[in-house]
């Protein structure tokens, strides 16, 4: 019961922040939703006890994503900042819905068709850490060291890429 | 307990938010926000599908933690093209970017 009704706040607050997101046109609220969003998440992920992913989004997205958009923000769109700029078409917008709805009818249908076989037996209780943390670096079957190895190359791999990409320019 | 379409009934409707957002907005760090909204509902998605259907492995939730690294890298490399877009064209929304149109 206390499970479904957190659910329900979750979900109405996931749903509205992120309908202010897209639809304000200061680009730093819309940031500051999209923070609310990614907390909202963290619940989600918190409600099906897997406490490890809700910190994990927290550190890393409300922590590290957010703060390089309002950085970039700050750097980037002073007009926009003070709510001067991003007329929306209105013939842009009603396209945009229509295509919304469309693809939001699609997948509601889908989804009230198929049955789900749900899992009765999976218990209340948090995931435990010493499992993730074994899996995460094992490399046995289902364990996954390849792709946590390789994901620390990729973050190098962008961090030389962004740097590269951001850098001044030389005159010469 | 919850049942699992509400999950997916959540993550449908974010995603489509975030589809809106995409198609609407002409501010690329606008655009970007709504990326980051889809990536979210496809992680609600995984862990979803994970605790529910398939309690006894943990595929969905490895997923969800890769796809969360990976989000933070393409934001970070998206916000550095961005901000050289914006030294170059002194301008940050798409329709200024014309160089590449035929």
């Amino acid at each position: 019961m206390a499970n479904t009704v957190m659910f329900i706040i979750l979900a109405v607050f996931i749903i509205g922040s992120a309908l202010m997101c897209v639809t304000t046109t200061k680009i730093m609220r819309a940031a500051t939703f999209m923070l609310f969003v990614l907390f909202g998440v963290a619940g989600i992920y918190f409600l099906l006890d897997y406490t490890f992913l809700g910190a994990a989004q927290i550190s890393v997205y409300a922590g590290g994503v957010t703060m390089i958009y309002v950085f970039a923000i700050q750097l980037v769109s002073k007009r926009t900042l003070q709510g001067l700029e991003e007329r929306v078409k209105s013939s842009k917008m009603i396209g945009g819905a229509i295509a919304t709805v469309l693809g939001l009818a699609v997948v509601s249908l889908i989804l009230l068709k198929t049955g789900f076989l749900v899992d009765e037996s999976v218990a209340d209780v948090e995931v435990p850490m010493k499992e993730i943390g074994m899996a995460l670096v094992g490399s046995e079957k289902y364990q996954y060291v390849l792709p946590f190895e390789f994901i620390s190359l990729f973050l190098l791999a962008c961090i030389i890429g962004g740097l590269v990409v951001a850098r001044k320019e030389d005159k010469a | 307990m919850i049942p699992v379409e509400c999950y997916f009934a959540l993550s449908a409707l974010l995603f489509f938010i975030g589809v809106y957002g995409f198609v609407t907005r002409r501010n690329l760090i606008a655009m970007l926000i709504s990326v980051e909204l889809v990536l979210n509902a496809v992680d609600i998605n995984f862990a979803a599908i994970n605790r529910l259907l398939y309690p006894n492995g943990m595929e969905g939730m490895f997923m969800t933690l890769f796809v969360i690294g990976v989000a933070a890298a393409e934001s970070a490399v998206a916000i550095a093209i961005i901000i050289n877009v914006y030294r170059n064209f002194r301008s940050d929304s798409v329709d200024s970017i014309t160089n590449m149109k035929g």
